[in-house]
Formats: structure tokens, C-alpha cells, sequence
């Protein structure tokens, strides 16, 4: 059987054909993937943390792994789902492709968000082993980081897929860094304490899917309990499914012409 | 048995025009059904509708039996594509491009393998099977999606330009194997502009311009139709200036640049009467399908 609003099975060999193609260049991209977190945990983590000290009580090299960690989900699903995704449903026609079988549009985008949360995994352990061999993650549970990792990357997956159902060209997701990712990836707790800004500001901020990430993520990573699991986790899971549909019903438009 | 596709009055609009009009077909099983027509005719569009890329805008559309839209998987399930422009995944392997794409029709692993393997043999790309899809030349791309249309068995391929841009090489090797298919009773439902692909392949036709069609037939009906038998071409100066004197021949004449069409019953009557007119160069053959689909869409450009 198959229901209009979940995803068919079929979702599975659109993430195993992406997980193939990936496979062929995984040196390459894992330079990527590894490469400019670990830049960030060395100029920044070392760099700027003589100056910082210590914040929430661990020195600042911790505190930032726990949100590179957070920001690095975020960046590797978006890269993925932005340029990776674009170019199957325009340059490449895989899109099309796949709607020539029994998938719908519905099962490419689940295989999409699939396999943008399986890359934001791969960064998220890549990150979380060299956290441990620079000694800056120092919880006994912070394996607990990876399924949010996984989380946040099918939320921003779903979100970058979005912006692919309405671009016209690559230039387009500029609007998108600019105005969606970059914000967030300043604002949002990565690199200070969300709390160090104006009040109306926090606000507004605490309800970006990114400050839900770091607000899970830090502590797990840290090793002290986390303030209203659900809440965060809950909040992640309605911009995860409300994007999800979103861009199923705009890439309809788009290739069911 | 249910007609495989059974069209009434299939309308596709698009901002400002119409790109198909209300028209009606049907494919019969196990037969192969042209559909020709100048560029921006509709035939694309048609062939959209046919296997869901397109909703429609009116009328109402049949396969198998039951009523198609977009996004159907088990209609999906029994429909081969092989699409104008080649979809395949560049960074794939033949091997792995069929691989995938049997995948997304849910067959089994085993019955997978058998299948690849037979479908290489089918499209002879048995020693390119490692190679990787961008590496291959037109012809063996063109194999190749089309080997990948057949890999969940399907009872209807549906085929838009399968031969465009190919070399007469090529293109004789595909003929030849969609005529096996066609043997094996698998349904074809093509678009084409090559007139000789549409003689060599198709049980019938129809020949559509403007989203209309204008006729449906086998060949030799519309040839028959539409045209007199013979044709005579008249190649050479000095045509155009004549062309009055012509009015005594018998047929029809059509002058486009330096040649004129006499399209009549009666060819030897022509030919003798230019017998010695050495300046010109004249040429008696059969009317083909190219002369009735001249005559149905003219012979302006379209693009």
C-alpha cells in the first residue's frame, strides 16, 4: 500500500544510490567534511581561547567543540542538500529519473533527507573523534551528540530542500546563507552563550532550529544535564517535518510540470 | 484485453497556449504506436501525460485500464521510459546504473543480477559494463537508457526521440532491437521526427502539430491518403520561372528552392516530358511518409 503522506520503502535505494555515488570520491569529500571544523577547533579553539578563559566552567577549546559540532551538522546537511541536490534535480535530471519508476516525489525527498542526515552523521563522528583525541569533549555520554546530529540534519536538510524546490540557479542560495545559515551559525550559541545578547534579540534567537541544536549538543557533550530535552527536541521535529512537507509540495510543482 | 493507452480529449495548457488540444488515441497492446509532428507540436508533452510527469488539464487518460496520474507506482511499475535527454547517473557505472535503477523497481537481488546480465547481452555493452556512464558515446548512452527502461519487465515502453542525434550505425543497431521488443509483445509508444524511423518501426501513427492531431493511420493508409503514389523531383535552375507551364502535367506540383515536387499517379508522363531538359536532374520514386507529413504540417521552419 501506499499512503499519500509517508514515504514508501523505495526511500531506502534513493539513499543507497547516494551513498554509492558518494562512496567513489569519500577521500575528497571527508577532507572536506573534516577539514574546515577542524580548522575552526584550532585557530579559534587555541587561538582566541587564551583570551576567553573559560565559559559555562570548561575552558573555551571544549566549549567551542561542542558547537562546531552543532554548526558542522547544520553547514553539511545544507552543502549536501543545496549542491548535491540541485545539481540531481537540474543538471544531472536524476529527479526525473527517479519519477519514472514507482517513486514519487514524496520517497526522493525522504531519500534526500535520508541521506543529509547521514552526511551530517559522518561530520558529527568525524568531529566527535578528533574532539576526543584533542581531549575537548570530555563527557562519558557524549556519544549521545550523534542522534542529534542526525536530527539537526534531516531538519536542515529539509529546510536547504526548500530553497532548491524555488532556485532558479546556484546563485540563488547566496539569499540563503546570507540571510538563513550564516545568522545562525553567529547567533545561534556556537561560538558564546546565547545569553550574552539583548534580551529581544534571545527571543528570537532561541526559537532558530539552530539554538535548539546547540542547547542539546553542548551539554551532552560537556557532560552536565540538558534543560527541557523535549522541548528542544520537539521543536527540532516540527521544523524537521513542517519543512519536509513544504519542500515535497514545492518540488511537486517543480518537476510534475 | 484493456487498451494500453486509451486517450480522450487530452488537453495540456501552458501560459498563453495550448501544447496539446483535445486529442484522442489509443495504443493497442503489443503494437507500436508513432507519434510524429514538427518540433513544439506536442508530442513530448503527450508522452508526459502518458507516463505521469504531467497532470493533465482536461480529458481523461486510460493505461492498462485504469484511470493514470501523476505519481501512480503500480501503473509506474509496468511503464519503461527512455527519455529524450540521457538521465543517467554520470558517476555510475553501466553496471551500477542498472543496478540503481532495478532498485527503484523493487526487484529482488537475485532476479536483479539475471536481469543485468541479460540486459547487457540486449544492448551489447557487456564490455563496458565497468565503465562509468560518462565515458560512453552517444550510441552506447542511448543503449544504455534504454536497457535501463526495460530492467522491471515492462508491458509499455515509451520512448521520446530515441534515435536524435545518433549515427545511421547506431540508429539501424536500436531499430533492430526495438523490433525485438515489439516481438516479444512489449507495447512501444514513441515520438520521432525521422520519417524513416517511423516507416521502419510503427504499426501506426499520428502526425500532430499546433497540439492537434491532424491524422492517425498506419503508414501506408496515410501515405495513401494523403498523396499520390509517385513522386517525381525536378532539381535544377530555371524551375521557378516555368512553373505556369506545368499547369497541362498531371498531379499536384510543389516548388521549394530550386526543386519542384510533382506528386501525381502518373510519373512517366512527367518524366518524359522533361526528357530533354538536360539542364535539370530528375528523380522518380515512391510518396513516403515524409511527403504526407510535409503536406499535413507545411514546410515552414519551426524553431
Amino acid at each position: 500500500m501506499n499512503f499519500k503522506f509517508i514515504p514508501a520503502k523505495g526511500f531506502v535505494q534513493v539513499w543507497r544510490r547516494h551513498f554509492m555515488v558518494w562512496k567513489k570520491s569519500a577521500v575528497t569529500s571527508l577532507m572536506g567534511t573534516l577539514g574546515e571544523p577542524f580548522l575552526y577547533l584550532l585557530g579559534m579553539g587555541y587561538g582566541l581561547g587564551r583570551f576567553v578563559g573559560e565559559l559555562d566552567g570548561v575552558t573555551y577549546l571544549v566549549y567551542l567543540t561542542a558547537g562546531i559540532l552543532a554548526a558542522s551538522s547544520m553547514n553539511t546537511a545544507t552543502f549536501e542538500a543545496l549542491y548535491g541536490g540541485f545539481t540531481r534535480m537540474t543538471r544531472q535530471n536524476t529527479f526525473q529519473a527517479m519519477l519514472a519508476t514507482p517513486l514519487r516525489v514524496i520517497d526522493i525527498v525522504a531519500g534526500e533527507v535520508a541521506w543529509g542526515a547521514t552526511k551530517s552523521l559522518i561530520s558529527g563522528v568525524a568531529i566527535f573523534l578528533v574532539g576526543n583525541l584533542l581531549g575537548s569533549i570530555p563527557s562519558d555520554t557524549a556519544f549521545l551528540v550523534l542522534p542529534v546530529v542526525f536530527l539537526s540534519g534531516m531538519v536542515f536538510t529539509s529546510m536547504a530542500l526548500v530553497v532548491v524546490a524555488i532556485a532558479p540557479n546556484y546563485d540563488f542560495f547566496l539569499y540563503y546563507f546570507t540571510l538563513v545559515t550564516t545568522p545562525m551559525f553567529l547567533f545561534c550559541g556556537v561560538f558564546y552563550p546565547v545569553d550574552s545578547l539583548p534580551e529581544t534579540v534571545q527571543m528570537v534567537v532561541n526559537m532558530l532550529p539552530l539554538a535548539h541544536v546547540v542547547a542539546l549538543i553542548r551539554p551532552l557533550a560537556i557532560g552536565l544535564s540538558v534543560d527541557d530535552p523535549v522541548f528542544h527536541i520537539t521543536s527540532l521535529l516540527i521544523y524537521a517535518v513542517g519543512t519536509f512537507f513544504i519542500a515535497v509540495q514545492l518540488l511537486k510543482k517543480r518537476l510534475i510540470v | 484485453m484493456a487498451d494500453v493507452v486509451f486517450a480522450t480529449g487530452l488537453i495540456r495548457e501552458y501560459p498563453g497556449h495550448k501544447a496539446v488540444n483535445s486529442i484522442d488515441f489509443v495504443v493497442k497492446s503489443g503494437e507500436c504506436f508513432g507519434i510524429l509532428g514538427p518540433n513544439g507540436a506536442g508530442k513530448s508533452t503527450t508522452l508526459k501525460m502518458v507516463i505521469g510527469l504531467t497532470a493533465l488539464d482536461g480529458g481523461g487518460l486510460e493505461l492498462f485500464g485504469q484511470p493514470m496520474y501523476p505519481e501512480h507506482p503500480t501503473i509506474s511499475q509496468r511503464i519503461g521510459v527512455v527519455p529524450q535527454e540521457d538521465n543517467l547517473d554520470p558517476d555510475l557505472s553501466v553496471v551500477e546504473n542498472l543496478l540503481v535503477y532495478g532498485r527503484y523497481f523493487a526487484i529482488p537481488n537475485h532476479e536483479l543480477k539475471l536481469k543485468i546480465a541479460e540486459l547487457l547481452v540486449f544492448a551489447q555493452l557487456e564490455e563496458r559494463q565497468d565503465a562509468m556512464a560518462r565515458e560512453l558515446s552517444g550510441g552506447m548512452l542511448r543503449r544504455l537508457v534504454i536497457a535501463r527502461s526495460l530492467i522491471g519487465n515492462p508491458d509499455l515502453v515509451v520512448l521520446d526521440e530515441p534515435t536524435t542525434g545518433l549515427d545511421p550505425q547506431a540508429r539501424h543497431m536500436i531499430w533492430q532491437r526495438l523490433r525485438t521488443l515489439r516481438e516479444k509483445g512489449v507495447t512501444l509508444l514513441l515520438t520521432t521526427h525521422y520519417m524513416e524511423e517511423a516507416a521502419q518501426l510503427c504499426d501506426r501513427l499520428m502526425v500532430m502539430n499546433h497540439g492537434k492531431i491532424l491524422d492517425q493511420g498506419s503508414p501506408a493508409e496515410l501515405i495513401s491518403r494523403h498523396v499520390e503514389p509517385e513522386v517525381v523531383e525536378v532539381r535544377g535552375n530555371g524551375g521557378s520561372s516555368e512553373i505556369e507551364e506545368y499547369s497541362n502535367l498531371p498531379g499536384r506540383v510543389e516548388h521549394v528552392g530550386d526543386t519542384m515536387f510533382f506528386y501525381s499517379d502518373d510519373a512517366h508522363t512527367i518524366l518524359d516530358y522533361f526528357r530533354d531538359r538536360h539542364d535539370l536532374t530528375c528523380l522518380m520514386r515512391p510518396a513516403n511518409l515524409e511527403d504526407v507529413f510535409l503536406k499535413l504540417t507545411g514546410r515552414e521552419l519551426r524553431d
